[in-house]
Order: C-alpha cells, then sequence, then structure tokens
C-alpha cells in the first residue's frame, strides 16, 4: 500500500499547483496584458477611463417604448441579473410556457398598437442565460416603428440606426445574425461609443463589430 | 433544415476529422515515450520533476492491479480535496465575493461529479463557489480526470497490442505525460483564444454597472444597477471543453455570454469537444500498429453521430407547437432569425448551433450546454438524452469513450463468433469467459444504475418534489438526470431541483458507480489481454476494419441501447410529443 500513498499524494499536491496554480496564473497574466478589456468584461465606456455604462456582451432590462426591447429574461429576482444567469427550463408542452408568449405578444401589441406584423419567436421566448445581449434583426426591425414614434425620429433614421448595429454571420457562415440591444439603445440615446471611432481596434465596440462603422 | 444549418454541420465534422490525424498521432508519440520536438524542452524537466519528487520509477511499469489501485487511491485524493474546499472556502483567500462554505451533501456531490469527469453541477459557480475553489478544485479535475480517462484508453491499447505481456504501463507516468505533454497545452492554446473573443479571465470582485433604464424587481423595488459576475473563466472554459468534462465556470454554462460570448468562440468550444476524444482513435490505431483498425471504429462514432446531430436541428428548426399556436408569433426560418423552437437558446448561436451541440456534448460524456435541454421539443431532447444512454461510447469521454466503445466492439465480435460457431478474435486476441464477464459488467452496469436511480427519484416523494414541469416531461427531467449521471455525462434538463439530500447524495453514488466499476473491469480486460499470445489471421477471422465490422458495431451499439431504453423513453419524450 505504502508503494501507491506516497506518488497519489505527492503526484496530486504537484498537479494541483502546476493546473491550478500556476496554468490559471498564466492565462490572467497573458490576458491582462494581451486583451484587458476582454478579460474583464467587455465593460463600454463612451471614453477611455470613463464610468462603465454596462458590458456589451451583457443584456439589459427595457421596457420603455423609447427603447428596443430585449428578449424575455427568467433571471431572479429582476430580469438580466448577471450574477445569477438562468432559463426558464419550461418544457414544450408546459402551458405556464405558451401562457408567458401569450403575454409577451399582448405587451407588444398594446405598445405598438398599429403594428400588426407577426412577432419574431425569439422576442417573446427567454433566452438560455437570461442575459442574451442580441435580437435577431427580424426582431429588432419589428420594433423600429415603435421606438421612432416614441422619440418623434423619421422611422427611416432608426432603420438605418438597426441596420449598422446588425451583425452578420461571422465569416459568413457561424452563428446567426443579431443585434446588439443595449449598444443599439446606447446610440439612440447619442450615449454609447461613438460610432466614428468604432472601427479601431481600442474602441469598446470596433474590435468585435467591425462593420459597426459603416 | 436551412442551407446554412447544413454548410455549419458539415463544416464542423470536416474540420474536426481534419485535426484526427495530427493530433492522433501526437498523442500516440506521447503515450508511447517517443521524443516530442519542442515540447520535451520545456517539460521534459518538469516531468523529471515530478517523478523525483513522487518517487516514481517512470521505466518501472505494473500490471492491471497496480495501475487500478494507483488510479483509485489519486482519484479519491481529488474527491476528499474537493470536497473539503469548498467545506472551507470561506475562511481562504481569492473569494471577493464572500461565498459561504457549501453544504455537506452539495460539497460530496460536487466533488463526485468532478473526479468522475461528470460534472453534474446541482449550484451555480458565480452564486456558490469562490474562485479559489473553481481553480484549485474544480480547475484541477478537470485536467486529472480526463488524463485518468485517457490512461486506462492507453492501457487497455497496450493490453491489445502486447504479446504475452505482464504489464500494461505505469499509470503515473500515463497521468503525468497526458497532463502535461496533451492537455496542458491545447489548454493554454484555447484559453487565451477564449479570451480574445470575450470571455473574461480576472481575480478581481464582479463588476457593477448603472441601468440605462431603471427596473423593478419581483418585490416591486427599484433596481438601478446591474451587478456583473466575472472570474477566472477562460482558463477552466478551455478543459472544460477539452477534457469532456462540461462544468459551467457560471451556472448557465456556455450559453452565458462570458462563456461563449460570439459564433467563433461557440465554433472554438464545440471542435475542443469531441476533439480528444475523435483523436484518441487514431492514437489507438497507431499503438495497436493497424491505424485502419483506430478509423473503423471512428467511422463507427461518426455514423451514429451525424443523423442524430442533423434529427436534432430539424426538431428544434421545426418549432414548438405551443408556441405557434399563440396567434401571430413567426418561427420561421429567414435571413433575419433562426426562428424554430428559441425558448432556452441564445439568438447568437441560433436553433442551429443549439442543437448541434446538443448532439456533441451527449455523444462526448461532456455536458457542457449552449442551451437548455429542458425547453426542447419533445424529439429535440430525447436525442441527446439517448446518446448519453448509449454508454458515452459515440465519441464519448476522453479515453471512456473510446474504451467503452472497445469493449462494445469486443461484444461484436463475440456476437458475430456465435453466429458462425468460432472462438470471437480481436486484433489477434482470443476473446473468451473472462473478457466477455468484464464485458458484460462494463455494458450492463450503466444501465442498470441509470434505470433503478430513476425508479428509485420516482418512487419517492422528495424525487418527485424536484420536478418542474408537469405531465410526461417531468419523467422525461428524472430520466435525464439519472442517465446524465449514470454515464457520467453532466448536462441536464436543468429544471429539476436537484440541490438536496436525496438528489445530491444519489447523484454521486450513479456517477461513482458507473466511473470505476467500469473502469476496473476495463484495466482487468487489458491485463488479462495482454498476457494473451497473439494468433495469427486465418481465413475464418473476422476482420475489423471493414465496412461489415463497422456496421456491425453500429448495430451492437444501437441494439442495446434501444433494447434497454426505448421502454422508459417512450414514458417520456416520447408520450410528450405525441401529445401535442
Amino acid at each position: 500500500m505504502r508503494a501507491y500513498v506516497r506518488p497519489a499524494i505527492v503526484m496530486f499536491v504537484l498537479l494541483t499547483v502546476l493546473t491550478g496554480v500556476i496554468y490559471p496564473a498564466a492565462v490572467t497574466a497573458v490576458a491582462a496584458v494581451a486583451f484587458p478589456r476582454e478579460a474583464r468584461g467587455s465593460l463600454i465606456r463612451a471614453e477611455p477611463g470613463g464610468r462603465p455604462l454596462g458590458s456589451a456582451l451583457i443584456g439589459q432590462p427595457f421596457s420603455d417604448p423609447k427603447y428596443f426591447w430585449p428578449r424575455p429574461s427568467a433571471t431572479a429576482p429582476v430580469a438580466y441579473n448577471a450574477s445569477a444567469g438562468s432559463g426558464s427550463n419550461l418544457g414544450p408542452t408546459n402551458p405556464a410556457l405558451a401562457d408567458a408568449v401569450r403575454a409577451r405578444v399582448a405587451a407588444l401589441r398594446a405598445a405598438d398598437p398599429g403594428n400588426v406584423a407577426p412577432v419574431p419567436v425569439d422576442l417573446v421566448t427567454a433566452s438560455a442565460s437570461g442575459l442574451d445581449p442580441h435580437v435577431s434583426p427580424a426582431a429588432a426591425r419589428f420594433q423600429v416603428d415603435r421606438v421612432a414614434r416614441a422619440r418623434r425620429r423619421p422611422a427611416d433614421e432608426v432603420a438605418r440606426l438597426v441596420d449598422r448595429f446588425t451583425e452578420p454571420r461571422t465569416f459568413g457562415v457561424l452563428g446567426e445574425p443579431r443585434v446588439n440591444v443595449l449598444l443599439l439603445n446606447l446610440a439612440l440615446d447619442g450615449r454609447g461609443p461613438p460610432a466614428a471611432n468604432a472601427a479601431e481596434t481600442s474602441s469598446p465596440v470596433g474590435s468585435r463589430w467591425p462593420d459597426v462603422a459603416r | 433544415m436551412t442551407t446554412n444549418g447544413t454548410i455549419q454541420i458539415g463544416l464542423f465534422v470536416l474540420v474536426l476529422l481534419a485535426l484526427v490525424r495530427p493530433l492522433g498521432a501526437f498523442m500516440a508519440r506521447v503515450y508511447e515515450g517517443e521524443p516530442l520536438p519542442g515540447l520535451d524542452r520545456v517539460l521534459g524537466p518538469v516531468e523529471r520533476l515530478f517523478y523525483r519528487l513522487a518517487g516514481v520509477r517512470p521505466a518501472g511499469e505494473t500490471g492491471w492491479r497496480p495501475y487500478a489501485a494507483g488510479l483509485l487511491l489519486f482519484n479519491l485524493l481529488g474527491v476528499l480535496a474537493v470536497y473539503g474546499l469548498q467545506r472551507v472556502q470561506h475562511l481562504l483567500p481569492l473569494n471577493p465575493q464572500g461565498q459561504a462554505a457549501v453544504a455537506p451533501d452539495l460539497s460530496f456531490n460536487t466533488a463526485a461529479s468532478f473526479a468522475t469527469n461528470t460534472n453534474w453541477q446541482s449550484y451555480s459557480g458565480e452564486s456558490s463557489l469562490s474562485y479559489l475553489t473553481q481553480m484549485l478544485g474544480l480547475t484541477v479535475q478537470n485536467f486529472v480526470s480526463a488524463a485518468t480517462g485517457m490512461a486506462v484508453l492507453v492501457a487497455l491499447t497496450r493490453g491489445l497490442a502486447r504479446r504475452s505481456a505482464a504489464t500494461i504501463g505505469n499509470f503515473w507516468v500515463d497521468l503525468t505525460r497526458g497532463t502535461l505533454y496533451v492537455l496542458l497545452p491545447l489548454s493554454l492554446v484555447l484559453a487565451v483564444a477564449l479570451v480574445s473573443q470575450g470571455v473574461v479571465q480576472t481575480f478581481g470582485a464582479y463588476e457593477t454597472v448603472p441601468l440605462v433604464q431603471p427596473a423593478v424587481d419581483a418585490d416591486g423595488k427599484p433596481v438601478t444597477e446591474q451587478v456583473i459576475a466575472v472570474g477566472p473563466a477562460a482558463s477552466q472554459v478551455a478543459i472544460k471543453q477539452l477534457g469532456t468534462n462540461g462544468g459551467g465556470f457560471f451556472g448557465v454554462n456556455s450559453a452565458h455570454p462570458f462563456e461563449n460570448p460570439n459564433p467563433l468562440s461557440n465554433f472554438l468550444q464545440l471542435l475542443s469537444i469531441l476533439l480528444i476524444p475523435a483523436a484518441l482513435c487514431y492514437t489507438f490505431g497507431r499503438m495497436v500498429k493497424d491505424t485502419r483498425q483506430g478509423w473503423a471504429v471512428l467511422a463507427a462514432m461518426t455514423l451514429i453521430f451525424v443523423p442524430l446531430a442533423v434529427a436534432t436541428v430539424a426538431a428544434e428548426q421545426a418549432g414548438n407547437p405551443g408556441v405557434a399556436a399563440v396567434v401571430g408569433v413567426d418561427q420561421a426560418a429567414s435571413d433575419l432569425q433562426s426562428g424554430g423552437n428559441t425558448e432556452g437558446k441564445e439568438v447568437r448561436f441560433g436553433v442551429v448551433n443549439s442543437g448541434l451541440w446538443a448532439a456533441a456534448t451527449s455523444a462526448a460524456s461532456n455536458g457542457s450546454v449552449n442551451a437548455m435541454h429542458d425547453s426542447f421539443t419533445p424529439l429535440g431532447g430525447l436525442v441527446p438524452m439517448w446518446l448519453i444512454q448509449l454508454g458515452e461510447v459515440v465519441f464519448g469521454g476522453v479515453g471512456s469513450g473510446l474504451y467503452g466503445m472497445l469493449v462494445f466492439a469486443v461484444i461484436a465480435v463475440f456476437v458475430a463468433g456465435l453466429m458462425v460457431g468460432r472462438t470471437p478474435e480481436y486484433l489477434g486476441k482470443k476473446i473468451e469467459a473472462f473478457e466477455m464477464k468484464m464485458a458484460s459488467l462494463v455494458i450492463l452496469v450503466p444501465p442498470a444504475v441509470v434505470l433503478l436511480g430513476a425508479a428509485v427519484a420516482v418512487c419517492t416523494a422528495a424525487g418527485r418534489g424536484a420536478v418542474t414541469n408537469p405531465g410526461p416531461h417531468g419523467f422525461s427531467q428524472v430520466l435525464y438526470w439519472a442517465s446524465s449521471a449514470g454515464n457520467n455525462n453532466g448536462s441536464a434538463f436543468a429544471g429539476l431541483g436537484t440541490n438536496n439530500v436525496l438528489y445530491n447524495v444519489a447523484g454521486a453514488v450513479l456517477m461513482l458507480v458507473s466511473r470505476y466499476w467500469l473502469i476496473v473491469p476495463v484495466l482487468a480486460i487489458a491485463g488479462s489481454m495482454a498476457a494473451k499470445k497473439h494468433v495469427p489471421p486465418s481465413p475464418g477471422t473476422l476482420p475489423t476494419h471493414t465496412p461489415l465490422f463497422v456496421g456491425l458495431l453500429v448495430g451492437t451499439v444501437l441494439l442495446v441501447g434501444a433494447l434497454t431504453f426505448i421502454p422508459a423513453l417512450a414514458l417520456g419524450p416520447v408520450v410528450e410529443h405525441l401529445m401535442k
């Protein structure tokens, strides 16, 4: 038995130090030098060193008609609780799911009575993380008239902004096209990172979304 | 399915298969102890230092019993360390959020879960564990449980390759070399790549940002700020995928934007899930000096995986009839939306990458998720559940998938041998009563513990109390739990409330039994095979590299899986599908 005890204990300690201390510390050190913004949560700042406005990767709740609405979030006790992500885990045949979808459709219709277009499904179903920063381009376009009316701005101006914030599939193939709701709403408010700088790698947005600059 | 969906699935499979040979050949060199240009110079001194300090003589090989004893003792230390760390994490450093000590039953479940390469999670990382526990406890187990699985595979492979030999290798050497030369370099590269895409990696406290539009919480209280959980995630996410562990840094796993921020990070992680299990097939072929044997096994895995992945995506793309019944909802796929069943899915991944991931994570015993399987359509959720129930041999866990598949190969040649009345052989080794007894244990233990575990859960009030969806879906939640724990997968129908004494303890038992009651018989087969003489192939020998054998192997896996689980599946997802 003693023939096993020493190698087991010593190997366990050595491998723990190597993979549990040195390895994560090395990755953290490389990350802090090479990708400091990404490593800390991709925070959005209006100017370098300024106060963060949010994270480019984490959605926020919106219910005011003048903002684009994000996807429903199942986090508790408040939607888009970024310290406790969660999906609804409602089964496909659970009546609570159909009821929730029905209520969300009704809320969208109430905020935008003239809009009879079918509602894109992602806008009325909860995301997996409860923190989804995106909606589909269809879901963003669905809301253009409402946002334009609430802001007394021409609809085609708002639609152009949506187009500018629409990200295509990566390399034209991977994933799905999408619109980042928080970045779009910040741009509507004229806050957010200035779009003119967006293509620069140092800007909070441009490094991941080169098409924002168009 | 959409054209883009077909392209994305095809691209994934092609890139995966293209990497099999280079990585597989490299791993064969690692385990054969051959020189590794470049890595030797950096890591060779570390390796030799480890052996010196541990008192290990690297050339000293052992038979299967000492190999198993060392492995079990080492794994026991892992369980104890992870348990202990959680219990005292509130007294230790690197705990900026002040996480409290974890309860004993949950600590036990998590310790068993990570030591067995299952990575079932009854907790959410961001609200339960300190950074130190995640690194020093979980990340370490992610490495060494994976290296343990690979070591067992390599020992079995040596057993098949050697003739009249008394030894199958040195566990400490296989463990060290697998960690140092395979898992660590790949994880370093992947972790940095993931950070570049937005996966967080920091020891700092959670970030606080103002909400653009203040919100109201469930109690009617105003909320003006958002607290954003961060942490050293990338280093853990990299090995969680490469080691087919699957335990998320955050509770929602790779659905969390900080764990999987965009389609590129998703592609890299998806690839990492199947990369080593697929490449090990080539390693196996190299080590038995007949690469055709490895390709045949890989072909069988791919032939099962691809149709089932397509089936999941198609079921999810077809959408949810219950949602379609709500007037005015558009589930159709177009250039502007993925459409389909989007409940529990992220927009950036859509239906295609969520369905493909579900198939990959359940085919491999990975268990990480980028969408909530509980909200999949009945048939879309049936596929991952059944892939798990097949015994985690379609790619499967690193090492464990292939050693499971090789046991199925033994069963397949046995069945073929019965049909023609000959003593079965595999790779020139006669399959006799002892090997068949051990193989039967490997085939029967997981289904037995899965079905018994599910039965116990649905027969107790506490078991039923955890169910959160009505009707047959509630049973599916329990069946998925038992299947996942009893095959060391770790994914879940996550609505099931498993953080209680019954599920934590029962789950830990399922995970421990199905991991170690498979490893020991597999090592026994390795030892017994190594001792056998080589029988030269005769005209009556069934060649095991031909399409015929691939078909036989696929048939064996599917038949065993179907016969065992179709009755249970009929009560869950099948009924649910027919009810709608």
